[in-house]
């Protein structure tokens, strides 16, 4: 497909795609502000027609790949398929109508789903309460850090200045650290990629506000001394921060505060079968132990003793606000729903079928791909790339060329543990066909690089754009329309 | 057994485990340590059938009364075309992830570019990132990012015109990342600029969070007020109603550096207060400084036009702890959002739809005056918010409204209430409005 106009390129003069009333006030408000408040030059906007808007958005839908375009092994992002009735349940006007701030009494349908959501999570996570406020994971990352600090300094312990990260940890952890306002310690990974609990003991003193970690940890491994570790960080004082971002594997099998987990963020948008959205709106809901519930961000939901729900706006221990109202209230509606469509029953069901699948191409692939990790996995896993390293095929070629096969390439060159990293992650939602006919492509692949590697180094061939000159948008940035014609002038 | 989600037979279970070299899926499991494997049930209902389902969300959605909006306060009932949710419902836009894989993410991409490019036409300055999750963990942002930019300076002065839901969460944000948070009064229902001035003189402020329009719907002169703040080698951010800024003077005209806001009033449902969109916006000189996404044109190597993400080194996954912010997404879809209600509308949809709006409010605005129950409070301009003093019970007044299926103004306390009107609102319902309070 040729298209590749941008939406400005279609714009004529007089041109419009909207209708509105007829304004019948017969009141000038523009002339009661002073012109030197008004805008001086006009927005160069485009002019376009309904058609016009729709036949280009639906051609740049087309040049776009998604879960229900086919299999997206994503490591670490859990892209499991987006139920279609919780699209439809979401939009309803019901709620997509209400105003953060009318009177609760006219929300209490919508406030007694999203109190209903806090129970459930609150459930699934073994921890006594959530805040729906955050987000995104790395914004329930943070949040749960304030939580921790919070903690200490309401306890008159200032000198818990330090945050431990896994070197394995997902990059957000630290970053998050740091917008907490922590100073950020790196404990090593052993070769397995689990926390070296010898290299954690000397870290664990005074100074130390308490550890992030995932588990199953990057590698797709269970932190199987979880519970010693859990005991040493809690005997220093420390609180545990569970990332939520692989929670998949556990459900129906473990809670994070069963593991001795006292904060946690869930991603609604993993875990919960909420749509990417092209990389948003997420939902970062956080979990804390009963200890720091009073600590969580206002506002939160309540439901009093005659069953009236409430949104409470001011609790003197809470640590502040990190969201304008109540979060993304729209994404929150369709977890509840994937939640009650899936039931106690098979909501214990994703966890190990996830695993299943994992499993099940791991142990098809490691012929040909490099496993530095062998045995069970969970949800994901990781190759260093091609076992035969002589064919000069890197992991980043691999991952182009499966986009000429059809499928969206895995996580690459993370976890930095290894130079080739490649995570696939292959969640419960997809079927034993789809996950043969990508092991089919990934032998195929392996074979090429042996026989003509020079076909997948120079992939992907069949894709709208082919290799595209990042070098070059990185040193002379073209940001929007008008530097785009100025380059090109 | 088996739910339409999960496509697994016992008979494709039994072939996996056989490959795998195991009994039981349980057997996937054996390095999880006996003591904390969950053995119970989750208390939490079983499963729904998508009839029951559905019920079960219309019976919830009963429970709500959906209002005629008079309120704002951030939120604006602004209307979208049905174009926009038609085209965001296109599943090859809302299932797919941050494009990674830029040769099959082309329309991510693209439509990233095209908001970034309206974004940095309405606020009038040169860029703008991808998104962030909503207006006030945006503000917070763009405060860091001046106190980046400002070098050895750790100060923050936000007016306190600066709605209140924006300034609780900068606060938030700055006690915890270690900037200092002061603010700048009012005086008048305006940023009091003698008292900015003063602080200034201090030569400690790094940055500077001015409103368009303020929280009381006023717009407010800022003439001189950004060469003051660089004279002082500080830099300024203004947090901006998008919408409004096809009419009001720009964060560019005024000399800001950083411009910020929440896009929820491009047409956003309200949904009980979100997904919204956070952006910012900045000159060159502030690219790098910048958190979040960007996305940038370039060429693949046919020469064929491409878009990227770009500028990654600013970012969490390359930097870690050394990064401009941990955000590792963005509001993508509401961004799409965003650009194709601007695309619709144009700069002339635009200019109308604050017209309606503005007229709107001055109607509302007269004709509460004209009843002798509310007082003129400010005397300030505006465009579709004001507040008013009143007489009457406020309570009792929104109590009735509400009976009749009215959100009211906003109650501000002391008798003060604050309305918004959009080109939602018609005259009927404005006359229906005031009459009712009255009555009540």
């Amino acid at each position: 497909m040729n298209y590749d106009k941008l939406i400005f390129e279609l714009s004529k003069k007089g041109r419009q795609g909207y209708s509105l009333p007829e304004d019948n006030y017969h009141v000038d408000g523009f002339s009661a502000i002073p012109k030197e408040l008004l805008r001086e030059e006009k927005p160069q906007l485009p002019e376009v027609s309904e058609p016009d808007v729709v036949r280009h958005y639906t051609n740049l839908s087309n040049k776009n790949f998604g879960v229900d375009t086919g299999f997206y092994p994503l490591g670490s992002c859990t892209m499991k398929y987006n139920p279609k009735i919780n699209e439809e349940l979401s939009g309803l006007s019901g709620f997509t109508s209400l105003h953060p701030l009318q009177d609760e009494k006219s929300l209490q349908g919508a406030l007694e789903l999203y109190w209903n959501l806090q129970r459930m999570l609150s459930e699934i996570a073994g921890l006594e309460e959530f805040t729906l406020n955050p987000y995104a994971g790395a914004h329930g990352e943070l949040t749960g850090l304030m939580v921790m600090k919070k903690y200490h300094e309401s306890r008159g312990d200032l000198k818990r200045k330090k945050v431990i990260v896994p070197d394995s940890a997902h990059g957000t952890n630290p970053a998050s650290a740091m917008v907490a306002g922590f100073d950020v310690v790196e404990v090593k990974s052993k070769p397995n990629g689990s926390i070296d609990v010898e290299d954690l003991k000397p870290l664990l003193d005074d100074s130390v506000a308490g550890i992030m970690m995932t588990n199953p940890n990057t590698l797709g491994m269970f932190e199987t001394e979880i519970r010693e570790i859990a005991k040493l960080v809690h005997e220093a004082g420390g609180l545990l921060y569970y990332d939520g971002a692989n929670l998949n594997p556990l459900l129906g099998k473990v809670r994070p505060g069963d593991m001795g987990f006292d904060i946690m963020h869930i991603n609604l948008h993993k875990t919960f079968s909420t749509p990417h959205g092209g990389g948003g709106p997420g939902s970062g809901p956080v979990g804390v132990a009963k200890h720091l519930v009073n600590l969580l961000p206002m506002p939160h939901v309540k439901k009093d003793e005659n069953g009236i729900f409430h949104i409470e706006g001011e609790n003197p221990d809470s640590l502040g606000s990190i969201s304008s109202f109540l979060g993304n209230f729209g994404v929150m509606m369709k977890a509840y729903a994937y939640i009650l469509s899936l039931g106690r029953e098979n909501l214990k069901q994703v966890g190990p079928l996830s695993t299943l699948n994992a499993n099940y191409i791991k142990e098809n692939l490691k012929d040909d791909y490099l496993l530095p990790i062998d045995g069970v996995c969970k949800h994901e896993f990781v190759f260093d790339g091609l076992k035969d390293k002589s064919t000069g095929v890197t992991t980043l070629n691999v991952a182009k060329r499966l986009l000429d096969y059809g499928f969206h390439a895995p996580t690459i060159y993370f976890p930095l543990l290894f130079h080739e990293s490649m995570m696939i992650e292959p969640t419960e939602t997809e079927s034993k066909e789809t996950l043969d006919a990508f092991i089919e492509v990934m032998h195929k692949i392996a074979q090429e690089a042996r026989e003509n590697p020079e076909v997948v180094i120079n992939a992907p061939h069949t894709t709208i754009v082919r290799k595209l000159d990042e070098t070059n948008a990185a040193k002379n940035p073209v940001l929007t329309y008008k530097m785009l014609k100025e380059s090109e002038a | 057994m088996g739910h339409k989600y999960m496509p697994h037979s016992e008979e494709d279970i039994r072939e996996m485990l056989k490959k795998i070299g195991v009994e039981s899926i349980d057997d996937l499991y054996s390095d999880v340590p006996e003591e904390v494997i969950f053995h119970k049930e989750y208390a939490i209902p079983s499963a729904l059938s998508e009839i029951e389902l559905r019920k079960h969300f219309d019976e919830l959605s009963k429970k709500n009364k959906p209002l005629i909006i008079f309120g704002g306060g951030g939120a604006y009932d602004h209307y979208a075309p049905s174009v926009v949710p038609h085209l965001l419902s296109r599943s090859e836009f809302y299932t797919a992830y941050t494009p990674y894989q830029p040769e099959i993410s082309q329309g991510t991409l693209q439509y990233i570019f095209e908001y970034q490019s309206i974004i940095s036409q309405l606020t009038g300055l040169e860029v703008s990132n991808a998104s962030m999750y909503d207006g006030a963990t945006a503000a917070a942002e763009s405060m860091f990012m001046l106190v980046a930019s400002a070098k050895k300076k750790n100060r923050i002065l936000i007016s306190a015109t600066v709605h209140d839901h924006v300034r609780r969460v900068i606060e938030t944000y700055a006690k915890f990342h270690g900037v200092d948070y002061s603010e700048i009064p009012e005086k008048d229902g305006v940023s009091d600029l003698e008292q900015l001035e003063k602080e200034l003189e201090r030569g400690d402020v790094a940055g500077v969070l001015l409103p368009i329009p303020n929280k009381y719907g006023i717009i407010e002169d800022y003439t001189g007020v950004a060469d003051k703040i660089h004279g002082s080698k500080g830099y300024l951010a203004m947090y901006a109603d998008p919408s409004t800024l096809a009419v009001l003077k720009t964060p560019g005209e005024w000399g800001a550096d950083v411009a910020c806001g929440d896009g929820q009033s491009l047409g956003m449902p309200l949904s009980m207060g979100g997904p919204y969109l956070g952006f910012i916006s900045c000159g060159k000189a502030m690219l790098r400084k910048m958190p979040g996404r960007i996305v940038g044109a370039t060429k693949d190597i046919d020469g064929k036009r491409g878009y990227v993400l770009t500028l990654q080194a600013r970012e969490q996954h390359i930097r870690r702890e050394k990064a401009t912010s941990n955000i590792c997404s963005n509001q993508s879809l509401m961004a799409l959002y965003a650009t194709i209600y601007v695309a619709l509308l144009g700069e002339k949809g635009l200019m109308e739809v604050n017209k309606l709006a503005c007229d709107g409010a001055h109607y509302l605005y007269d004709k509460l005056l004209s009843t002798g129950k509310f007082e003129a409070l400010y005397n300030k301009p505006f465009l579709k918010e004001f507040v008013v003093k009143t007489s009457l019970d406020v309570e009792k007044v929104n109590s009735f409204l509400l009976e009749h299926d009215i959100m009211g103004g906003l109650n501000l306390g002391e008798g003060r209430l604050k309305f918004a009107v959009t080109e939602k609102r018609t005259k009927e319902e404005i006359d229906n409005l005031v009459k009712l309070m009255i009555e009540a």
